[in-house]
């Protein structure tokens, strides 16, 4: 990945609308933003992929497969390199690599919690792909650049409409598979003893995870996934016992966090993705430290 | 005999063999289980135990031979059936309470989401009889070995099962949790008046709730009471090698004889000429 970053590490964060003023009436605040069509855009975009990123996120932890995450987002990041360099919409990209990818990861390392070395070998080979993609592109390293990073003020009205479409399937699936897939990722043996697939929901799962990070890369970007997809969902199952109000709480902090990263980056001339990143882990920090007083508090 | 076989047995085997195209791991098993019973399975690491639950739970298919469960052929999903599995997923970052785990025993197979509280009173109630009531509410992540092994016989209870299959619960259990989660197993069974069949190490925890041993070792599977298979003849005539076994004034046995087999495929070898050891001592 290096050589990839230093190609593309100017700055590119030209569409912020620096002439605007912050005044504390952030209801007119936001419906002076809302009247840029891009804001519009961002808003509609980051709202459904927070909620994506916030449920499937929950299963990735309880899952044990923020390493997949990670890895499928990296695929992606190939894929949508690809994409480009046939002059097709990155989003085509994403999906074919990271679908593929995943399908790839749950068929070589069966269980879920013990598939580490395979994801990586994956992993490797197509970020082997995406480099031969990078060398045969020869355009500007913008595109790669929001690949990597997120370019959620450079979405457009069809954008909003591909990631919200696959938003439902994505919800659709979940509420399907929902019981299942919570049983089998507490216990495989006792989930597969009970007569359920535990191959065919790694699969499924994996298929749904790819999806939702190919439109969470438009927020985020490929290297900042995790912001959205994990770091959410780890706050919120720290917090409580219930995995549907785990879950809950999970697209609850993404979509604060988005909101909060669209809303600030209006008014500063900083990445997004930086203040979604930022906010995530200041939110985990925090979870973990009353944690770690908790318990002196209640002997006091 | 309510859905069960001509005979009234729980499992049916005969000439039963087990393992994998080219490695048998054991062969020509003949053994019944009848309802009520508990039965422990006995044998060194690697001799085919938890093959013989993959078979009963229809995971895997027998190589030859005729298995039986309630009258049928073994079928995947069975809710006749409880299970115990030897490993499992939860670490200390499982945050998720014990009952909602519990309650996955009875709903977890379902498609979609339904309610939350689906099948939650049923999970209360048996953590109840387990005696795991007051742990209901605490996350998986901070529960001991011993607490853990009875959320898992709570979910393995909750669909009311007539067969329960437990893979080494007591493993990592130290001598009284040991001996306190025979005696809460055995209790269960007998109250409700289901089979069990429990896989071990040591039997000397087991011996005086037994109904009956199964015996897997060398490629074979030796079945009886406890008192009739745990003699140094019968052994010796099973398993066609000299083995010991030994008392003590307590009435703990030691078997020695039976060899650890190195490699999986030594289990295919009817006639050993390496002695090893093997001891089933506390």
């Amino acid at each position: 990945m290096r050589p990839i970053i230093a190609i593309t590490t100017t700055a590119v964060n030209t569409n912020i609308m620096t002439s605007a003023n912050f005044n504390w009436n952030i209801i007119s605040d936001l419906q002076m933003m809302l009247q840029y069509p891009f804001m519009q855009h961002a808003f509609e975009a980051g709202t459904i992929v927070a909620v994506v990123a916030g449920i499937v996120g929950y299963f990735v932890i309880l899952r044990r497969s923020s390493f997949a995450a990670h890895a499928l987002s990296h695929i992606g990041f190939a894929g949508a390199a690809g994409a480009v360099l046939m002059s097709l919409n990155p989003i085509v990209g994403l999906l074919v690599f990271t679908v593929g990818g995943g399908v790839a990861m749950a068929t070589f390392g069966r269980k879920a919690m013990s598939r580490d070395v395979q994801i990586g070998i994956v992993l490797a080979f197509m970020l082997g792909i995406g480099v031969l993609f990078i060398s045969l592109y020869t355009g500007y390293a913008t595109e790669a650049y929001s690949i990597l990073f997120g370019q959620i003020l450079g979405i457009s009205a069809s954008d909003v409409l591909v990631t919200l479409i696959a938003a439902l399937v994505i919800l659709f699936s979940v509420a399907v598979i929902y019981r299942p897939l919570l049983f089998s990722s507490l216990s495989e043996d006792i989930a597969e003893a009970k007569g359920i697939s535990i191959f065919w929901f790694g699969v499924f799962f994996m298929i749904l995870l790819a999806v939702a990070t190919s439109i969470s890369v438009q927020v985020v970007g490929v290297l900042l996934i995790f912001a959205l997809m994990v770091t959410p969902a780890a706050i919120a199952q720290r917090m409580t016992r219930h995995p549907a109000q785990g879950i809950l709480l999970a697209v609850i902090i993404a979509l604060l966090a988005t909101w909060f990263g669209l809303f600030v980056s209006f008014y500063l001339p900083y990445p997004v993705s930086f203040f979604i990143t930022t906010i995530t882990f200041l939110g985990y920090s925090a979870v973990r430290f009353f944690e770690a007083v908790k318990p002196k508090l209640v002997s006091a | 005999m309510e859905g069960g076989s001509i005979t009234g047995k729980v499992i049916e085997a005969r000439k039963l063999a087990a393992g994998y195209v080219g490695r048998k791991v054991w062969q020509e098993a003949d053994f019944t289980v009848g309802k009520g019973e508990f039965v422990a399975i006995l044998g060194p690491n690697g001799s085919g135990k938890t093959t013989l639950f993959k078979l009963l739970l229809g995971l895997s298919k027998p190589l030859s031979g005729e298995l039986t469960i309630f009258g049928k052929s073994p079928a995947r999903g069975n809710p006749r059936i409880g299970y115990v599995s030897q490993r499992h997923d939860i670490d200390n970052e499982t945050f998720i309470e014990a009952a909602e785990f519990v309650r996955l025993g009875l709903v977890g197979t379902r498609w979609g989401t339904g309610l939350a509280d689906a099948g939650m009173k049923e999970a209360l109630d048996v953590l109840k009889s387990v005696g795991a009531g007051e742990l209901a509410h605490k996350p998986l992540g901070e529960l001991s070995g011993g607490e853990l092994q009875r959320i898992f016989l709570a979910e393995a209870l909750i669909g009311n099962p007539d067969l329960l299959l437990l893979d080494e619960p007591l493993a990592n259990l130290d001598i009284r949790r040991e001996s306190d989660f025979v005696s809460l197993i055995n209790r269960v069974v007998r109250l409700r008046g289901i089979t069990a069949l429990l896989i071990a190490h040591n039997i000397n925890p087991l011996l005086s709730v037994l109904d009956q041993v199964i015996y897997v070792a060398n490629g074979r599977v030796a079945t009886g009471k406890p008192q009739d298979i745990l003699t140094s003849k019968s052994l010796t005539e099973i398993y066609d090698t000299p083995v010991e076994v030994l008392k003590d004034s307590q009435g703990r046995v030691a078997i020695i004889g039976i060899e650890e087999p190195e490699h999986h495929h030594a289990a295919n070898h009817r006639h050993h000429h390496h002695r090893g050891q093997h001891e089933h001592y506390d």
